[in-house]
């Protein structure tokens, strides 16, 4: 049989939509499992309006089962033996005596019989649709009622052509849907067979594939913008693009405000000219079928219009004080009750960038109170410098926190900074890197474009992480109201992509917990950016973590070598050696290998191989070769195990042969630790 | 594009009452206090409370003074008037009955575009939220829809749909006018000879000449008010239940609503930090709070003494 349950509902956020589908398509699933009712194909769709679940195949009913009962034991009064029998619906002739392996008692079969697929339903849909978890819920029906996204309106709930009979928030189940607000009827049945066609006739399209393509079918050519389109693929039952113009004196705006007005406040898609840069045009999409007369054009225009001209008024009045003027108004700008306000967190972040541009310069090695002095007179005196050109940045960078357009845009802030330092006649390395100091906004939107941008980007994230943890601010599950993930994601971001050779540890000032939430984040963006190995990384970060631009060096070496023949064997044995040392509580410290004790042989030739091998490696600067040369030493590895027994008799040889493993390892674990590599004899990942 | 036949500011007002007039509700008069919003007012704010059924509209002029712009910005206003619509509890076909209301004022929506997108409401002052949407005509937010949960930090008993047309918008849109100022209010009067002087007035007080000492004393005077009357209520517990009964908690509401007008003011000044700011919320908070709570068992006494006769 086939099932089709449609929840209608007002109308549902539309980042709301595909999460609700992916609950009810695993839960009716789960449903038919549980109580074998076979079903398949299950599909589900949704509309603002409409939340569907389609499925076929579903048995009528279950299998009848019987169960056996047992009664009194054999010799119990007759009055406890009728009583059971007629507790069981038979005569009590009809009872028969077994042992249920201790003793001998009166016993039947009961039969139970399959439920139908109808009452099943019926019984467990109502709880299924409202357990649908939603962000933020609702109740409509009165104190204490059910709670949902929105109203539920009407429920279309048919298997084959047979209602299922059931009641959600005082609404009935039947067979009747309801189509577009404007163009479709307001009631009209559905049949399992006929629903898409149906709800089509009533301007509906179910299928939010085809929305997109009704959407992307549009002539005028508009910038890609999945988050978008996928949010006005949800907010449509019906739709239909339609391209609106703009004068094109509005072109004098900076782009970015334009786009974000379009974009953020009329969700509207950009259109590039000709030439690639941003025509007066933009593409709405209507939830209608179609614009003859131009009205909902000219209204989307007027509407435009306006904006447009909110983001003139508030950049013209903006100009009435300059940045640095505005530096000063920060000290009343909270940043965090316990942290201050942004004056404080600017000052903190000047000091910050000026320490990350020493340690860049350094290659990441530590400077004394001498070269600070120097950075900050090269600061104060030279503005061509680094120094200059990334403190001044800093200084500014949340100035534009006060101005009209970033109250009114609060996306653009660091943006419209960058704007008006440009305006106002700062270096452009400034205005530059004031625009992209919240890079990167996400996974995979670019890190900012130089190195002071960087410095300053780093800043402003490590100040808010190290401030957020030193006062308790820690996310936990789900709950991060600081995005304190993102900014250490940024992080980790911009120093490998940057290549900035930075202390991790000295910069988390030796907190613990944010060195494991810290470490998280790296795993995260090696694993999933970068798509290294879970236990490649875990090897690679075992050996240290202190400088990102070292791991990925190394983690990219060992990709490399990985697939070679000599490799995992020698991994393998690695671990063996691991297991060896800990096996004998071996400490490793105090006693140096004496080469006499070593046996001609097997162990000799791995010695000698090992040295060469650590020398050789020593004159190489590349981790790759490295590890190359020492995947060589695999056959003597494996002679050594297969000829000779660590445990020797005599306690020295023993412990000298510790000791011989133990240097090895210590040796050239400094790249990675190759105990932590998966290899083939053990479960991959 | 304007339409010849689009009806004047003072004609959509009537037709909208009239709608709602048609459709149960008693047609109210504007709150004769300065308040931010509609939803301010006790019609709104103290009747969405408890478990009686209750349908209202009413015109509101909602001042806030930071949105104010000398009257120089076509669509921004400090003064601009709201059409608030409770109707409680919510009918179940209350989209369709919205809908009525935008043909009822001549908008053909089977030519527009109507979308209702997600947005959700909170007024911190007055510790309440919903869940709703705001209503997007051709690209224009005309209407904040709002299923109210909480009021004065109390669980509704009956959930109303709370509706707030822009009216100024509404008419820009129909008329087809760039600018509020340009609205035909009547024939022959545009919104400009009526509202100008209000709007540059009030800009010049609010954001140049208001004293800002005198603000913060009338804010603790009316405060003080409040909370005395709100500890009178208390009191008068123990004087028996038609103490209570007759206890002016109306009164008590007025001044925490001048609190809320005088917060604003002292912000748009730019006289308080935003350290502050949270803080001065809360006070407010608390007294809209405390009488929501005292209405709630205020009215519950009535309720009492009715059953009881």
């Amino acid at each position: 049989m086939n099932l089709l349950l449609e929840i209608g509902a007002e109308e549902i956020p539309d980042s709301m939509l595909n999460g609700a589908l992916e609950y009810l398509g695993a839960a009716v699933g789960e449903l038919f499992k549980q109580h074998q009712l076979g079903g398949e194909k299950i599909r589900t769709d949704a509309t603002p309006r409409r939340l569907v679940v389609r499925a076929e195949g579903i048995a009528p009913r279950q299998q009848d089962t019987e169960e056996r009962v047992w009664g009194p034991a054999k010799g119990a009064p007759p009055a406890a033996v009728a009583g059971f029998a007629k507790k069981q619906g038979v005569e009590p002739e009809a009872l028969g005596l077994l042992s249920d392996g201790k003793v001998e008692k009166y016993t039947c079969v009961r039969q139970i019989k399959g439920q139908t697929a109808l009452a099943i339903l019926a019984d467990a849909l109502p709880a299924l649709v409202l357990r649908t978890p939603f962000p933020k819920t609702m109740y409509w029906t009165g104190k204490g009622g059910v709670r949902f996204i929105r109203p539920i309106r009407w429920i279309v709930a048919l298997l084959d052509d047979v209602v299922i009979p059931l009641e959600i928030a005082g609404i009935s189940s039947g067979n009747e849907s309801s189509g577009h607000r404007k163009l479709g009827a307001a009631r009209f049945p559905v049949t399992y067979e006929d629903y898409e066609a149906a709800l089509r006739r009533n301007y509906v399209i179910l299928s939010a594939a085809e929305r997109r393509e009704r959407i992307c079918a549009v002539t005028t050519k508009f910038r890609p913008d999945e988050a978008l389109l996928n949010t006005l693929v949800n907010l449509t039952e019906w739709p239909t693009p339609i391209t609106g113009s703009f004068d094109e004196s509005y072109l004098d705006l900076p782009k970015e405000v334009l786009s974000t007005v379009m974009r953020y406040h009329q969700k509207y898609f950009s259109v590039d000219g000709a030439d690639g840069e941003l025509a007066p045009q933009f593409v709405a999409v209507t939830n209608t079928d179609g614009d003859p007369d131009g009205l909902i054009r000219h209204g989307n225009e007027r509407v435009l219009r306006a904006r447009f001209n909110d983001a003139r008024f508030f950049w013209d009045a903006d100009q009435k004080k300059t940045l640095e003027q505005r530096v000063a108004d920060l000290g009343s700008v909270t940043f965090q009750a316990k942290l201050g306000s942004y004056l404080e967190k600017t000052q903190r972040m000047d000091e910050l960038a000026l320490h990350l541009l020493l340690y860049v310069a350094s290659g990441g090695k530590p400077w004394g109170e001498e070269e600070l002095k120097q950075a900050k007179v090269r600061y104060v005196f030279e503005p061509a410098s680094i120094e200059f050109r990334t403190v001044r940045a800093s200084h500014l960078c949340k100035a534009d926190l006060t101005t009209e357009l970033v109250k009114e845009f609060t996306e653009l802030q660091g943006v419209v900074g960058g704007l008006y330092a440009h305006v106002q006649g700062e270096p452009d390395d400034v205005a530059i890197a004031i625009y992209d100091h919240y890079k990167p906004v996400s996974m995979e939107a670019p890190i900012p474009r130089s190195l002071p941008g960087q410095i300053v980007s780093l800043a402003d994230k490590l100040d808010t992480l190290r401030g957020c943890f030193q006062v308790g601010l820690i996310p936990s599950g789900s709950k991060d109201p600081f995005a304190l993930r993102r900014a250490a994601q940024g992080i980790v971001r911009i120093v490998v992509e940057g290549r900035l050779r930075l202390p991790v540890f000295t910069l988390l000032e030796g907190n613990r917990q944010l060195e494991e939430f810290f470490a998280d984040r790296v795993r995260h963006y090696f694993r999933e950016i970068r798509n290294f190995a879970y236990d490649e990384i875990s090897a690679v970060l075992a050996s240290g973590w202190d400088d990102l631009v070292d791991v990925e060096d190394r983690l990219e070496a060992l990709r490399a070598v990985r697939p070679t023949a000599d490799f995992e064997p020698l991994a393998a044995s690695f671990k063996r050696i691991r297991n060896i040392l800990r096996q004998a509580n071996f400490a490793g410290l105090g006693d140096s290998l004496n080469v006499k004790l070593l046996e001609p042989g097997p162990e000799a030739e791995l010695y000698q191989a090992f040295d060469a091998t650590r020398a050789a490696c020593r004159e190489m600067t590349d981790y790759r070769s490295r590890l190359e040369r020492i995947a060589t030493l695999r056959p003597k590895v494996d002679t050594f195990f297969d000829r000779t027994l660590v445990n020797a008799q005599d306690p020295a040889v023993r412990q000298n042969r510790l000791t011989l493993l133990h240097t090895m390892l210590a040796e050239f674990s400094t790249i990675a630790d190759f105990s932590e590599i998966v290899t083939n004899s053990q479960e991959t990942k | 594009m304007p339409q010849p036949t689009a009806p004047t500011f003072q004609e959509i007002v009537f037709r909208l009452k009239q709608y709602w007039s048609d459709r149960g509700a008693i047609i109210q008069e504007p709150f004769d206090t300065e308040v931010g919003a509609g939803t301010m007012c006790p019609e709104t704010f103290l009747r969405v409370l408890g478990p009686k059924p209750y349908r209202t509209a009413y015109v509101q002029p909602s001042r806030r003074p930071a949105d104010g712009r000398y009257g120089d910005n076509p669509n921004r206003l400090y003064k601009h008037m709201q059409l608030q619509v409770i109707l409680k509890p919510t009918p179940a076909d209350v989209i369709e009955q919205y809908m009525g209301s935008l043909e009822a004022i001549g908008i053909d929506l089977r030519k527009h575009d109507l979308k209702l997108e997600e947005d959700n409401w909170e007024s911190p002052t007055l510790g309440a939220w919903g869940v709703g949407w705001q209503v997007m005509l051709d690209g224009l937010e005309i209407t904040q829809f709002t299923y109210f949960q909480q009021c004065g930090g109390i669980d509704l008993e009956l959930v109303p749909a709370e509706i707030t047309y822009g009216l100024e918008r509404l008419t820009a849109f129909l008329q087809g006018v760039d600018s509020v100022y340009d609205i035909e209010w009547t024939q022959g009067v545009k919104y400009r000879d009526v509202r100008y002087a209000d709007e540059l007035q009030y800009s010049v007080y609010n954001f140049e000449v208001a004293d800002v000492p005198t603000l913060w004393k009338l804010f603790e005077i009316h405060e003080a008010e409040a909370q005395r009357l709100l500890g009178l209520y208390a009191a008068a517990g123990d004087e028996g239940v038609d103490a209570q009964r007759r206890f002016p908690l109306l009164a008590a509401y007025d001044h925490v609503l001048k609190c809320s007008h005088l917060f604003n003011t002292l912000d748009a000044r730019g006289a308080i930090s935003v350290t502050e700011r949270v803080g001065v919320i809360g006070r407010v908070r608390t007294n809209a709070v405390a009488v929501a709570e005292a209405w709630v068992a205020q009215q519950a006494l009535e309720v009492a003494v009715k059953e009881a006769a």
